[in-house]
C-alpha cells in the first residue's frame, strides 16, 4: 500500500470542554432518570398510577436521547416535525389498541 | 442552515440546489429510514400492549405471588436471576447493569461522533471502540438472559423450560413477545455493532480524513442511539411495567 495515500494533512480542532460536559450531563440525567424507575420499581404498588409515572419517565429519557444525542432539538424545524409528527400518531395508536385489549379483556374475564 | 438560504423571488426553496430540512441526503434518509424502525417496533410494542391489557393483571402482594397461567406474571419475580448468584432472588439487578452498558455505549457514540466534527482520528478511534465494546457486552448480557429463560426455571419441583408456545412464568404470550421483541432489538444491536465496526476500521484506515469530514461516524451514530431509545422502551414496557 502507498504509504503518502494515508498521510492527509487534517486540521484537528480542539476538544470543546463546555460541549463535552454538556453531553456528560445528558447522560448523567438518562441514569439518574433510570435510578429513580427502580426505586418505584421497588416502592410502589402495581396499578395505573405506577405504569404512568414509569411511561412519563420513559418519555422523558426518549425526549432526551432524540433530543440532545441524536440532535433532532436543533436540527431545522421542518425536519423535527417530520420525524415528530408521525409518532405522536403511533402514540395514539397505543392508546386505542389498550383500550381495546381491556375491552378484550372484560369480554374473556 | 438551509431556511435561512436567500431564495430567488417566484423560486421555492424545493427548486433544488439547496437543503430545505438542512440536512445531507445520507443523514435525511437515515432519519427516514430510524423512522420506518420506529413503527416496526411500535407495531409490535402495540400488540404486546393489546395482548397484555387484554389477560388478567396480578393484583396480590408481590411476596405471595406465585407463577400461573391465569394472570400476567409481575416483571420483578421473572427477572431476577444474575449470573453466577444461583438461587439468590436479585430482582432487576441483571437488567439494570444491561441498561447502563447501553446507555454508557450510547455516551461513548456521542463523543466519537463530536471527536468526528473536530477532525480528530485518534479521538474517534477511542470512543469508537468503547462503543464497540459496550454492544458486545450487552449482547452477550442478553445471550446469558435468553440461556437462563430457555434452560428453565424449578417451579413446584419440576424443571420447566421456557419457550415460545410455553413458559413457566405464566401466560405462553408472555415469553412468545418477551423472546420476539427482545431478539428483535438484540437483532438491531448486533447490526448496530456491525457498522460500528465497519465505521471504526474506515477510520483507522484514514478514510475519513481523506475524504474531509466524518459524517459517516454521525449517520451510523443516530442508528446506535435509536438502539438505545427501542431499549429505553423495551426496559419499561417488560421489565418495569
Amino acid at each position: 500500500m502507498a504509504h503518502s495515500e494515508n498521510e492527509v494533512q487534517v486540521n484537528v480542532i480542539p476538544p470543546d470542554r463546555e460541549k463535552i460536559a454538556k453531553l456528560w450531563k445528558v447522560a448523567g440525567i438518562l441514569g439518574i432518570v433510570t435510578a429513580i424507575e427502580f426505586v418505584i420499581a421497588f416502592t410502589m404498588h402495581h396499578g395505573p398510577l405506577k405504569t404512568s409515572i414509569f411511561i412519563a419517565l420513559t418519555i422523558v429519557k426518549a425526549a432526551y436521547i432524540v433530543g440532545e444525542f441524536m440532535h433532532l432539538r436543533y436540527e431545522v424545524k421542518l425536519l423535527f416535525w417530520s420525524i415528530l409528527i408521525p409518532m405522536i400518531f403511533v402514540v395514539w395508536m397505543l392508546v386505542a389498541f389498550i383500550y381495546e385489549g381491556l375491552a378484550i379483556g372484560s369480554v374473556r374475564f | 442552515m438551509a431556511s435561512t438560504h436567500a431564495v430567488a423571488p417566484g423560486r421555492s426553496e424545493w427548486d433544488g440546489g439547496v437543503s430545505p430540512m438542512g440536512a445531507s441526503y445520507g443523514k435525511l434518509m437515515m432519519w427516514f429510514f430510524l423512522l420506518s424502525d420506529a413503527f416496526t417496533f411500535s407495531a409490535l410494542l402495540i400488540t404486546y400492549g393489546l395482548v397484555r391489557s387484554s389477560h388478567q393483571g396480578y393484583t396480590g402482594a408481590v411476596e405471595a405471588f406465585k407463577f400461573d397461567q391465569a394472570y400476567w406474571p409481575i416483571p420483578e419475580r421473572v427477572f431476577e436471576s444474575v449470573p453466577f448468584l444461583h438461587g439468590v432472588a436479585l430482582p432487576l439487578v441483571f437488567v439494570g447493569i444491561m441498561t447502563f452498558i447501553l446507555i454508557m455505549s450510547s455516551v461513548t457514540m456521542v463523543l466519537a461522533v463530536e471527536a468526528g466534527h473536530r477532525m480528530d482520528r485518534k479521538a474517534v478511534e477511542k470512543w469508537m471502540l468503547w462503543t464497540i465494546l459496550g454492544g458486545i457486552a450487552f449482547l452477550s448480557c442478553q445471550a446469558w438472559e435468553w440461556t437462563h429463560f430457555i434452560h428453565g426455571v424449578e417451579v413446584d419441583g419440576a424443571f420447566i423450560h421456557a419457550g415460545l408456545s410455553h413458559n413457566p412464568y405464566g401466560p405462553p404470550d408472555f415469553a412468545a413477545f418477551f423472546f420476539f421483541i427482545t431478539g428483535f432489538h438484540g437483532f438491531h444491536v448486533f447490526s448496530g455493532v456491525c457498522l460500528n465496526f465497519l465505521i471504526y476500521y474506515n477510520t483507522v484506515m484514514g478514510v475519513y480524513d481523506r475524504r474531509g469530514h466524518y459524517e459517516m461516524v454521525e449517520k451510523v451514530g443516530l442508528y446506535w442511539h435509536f438502539v438505545d431509545l427501542v431499549w429505553v422502551f423495551v426496559f419499561t414496557f417488560f421489565y418495569l411495567v
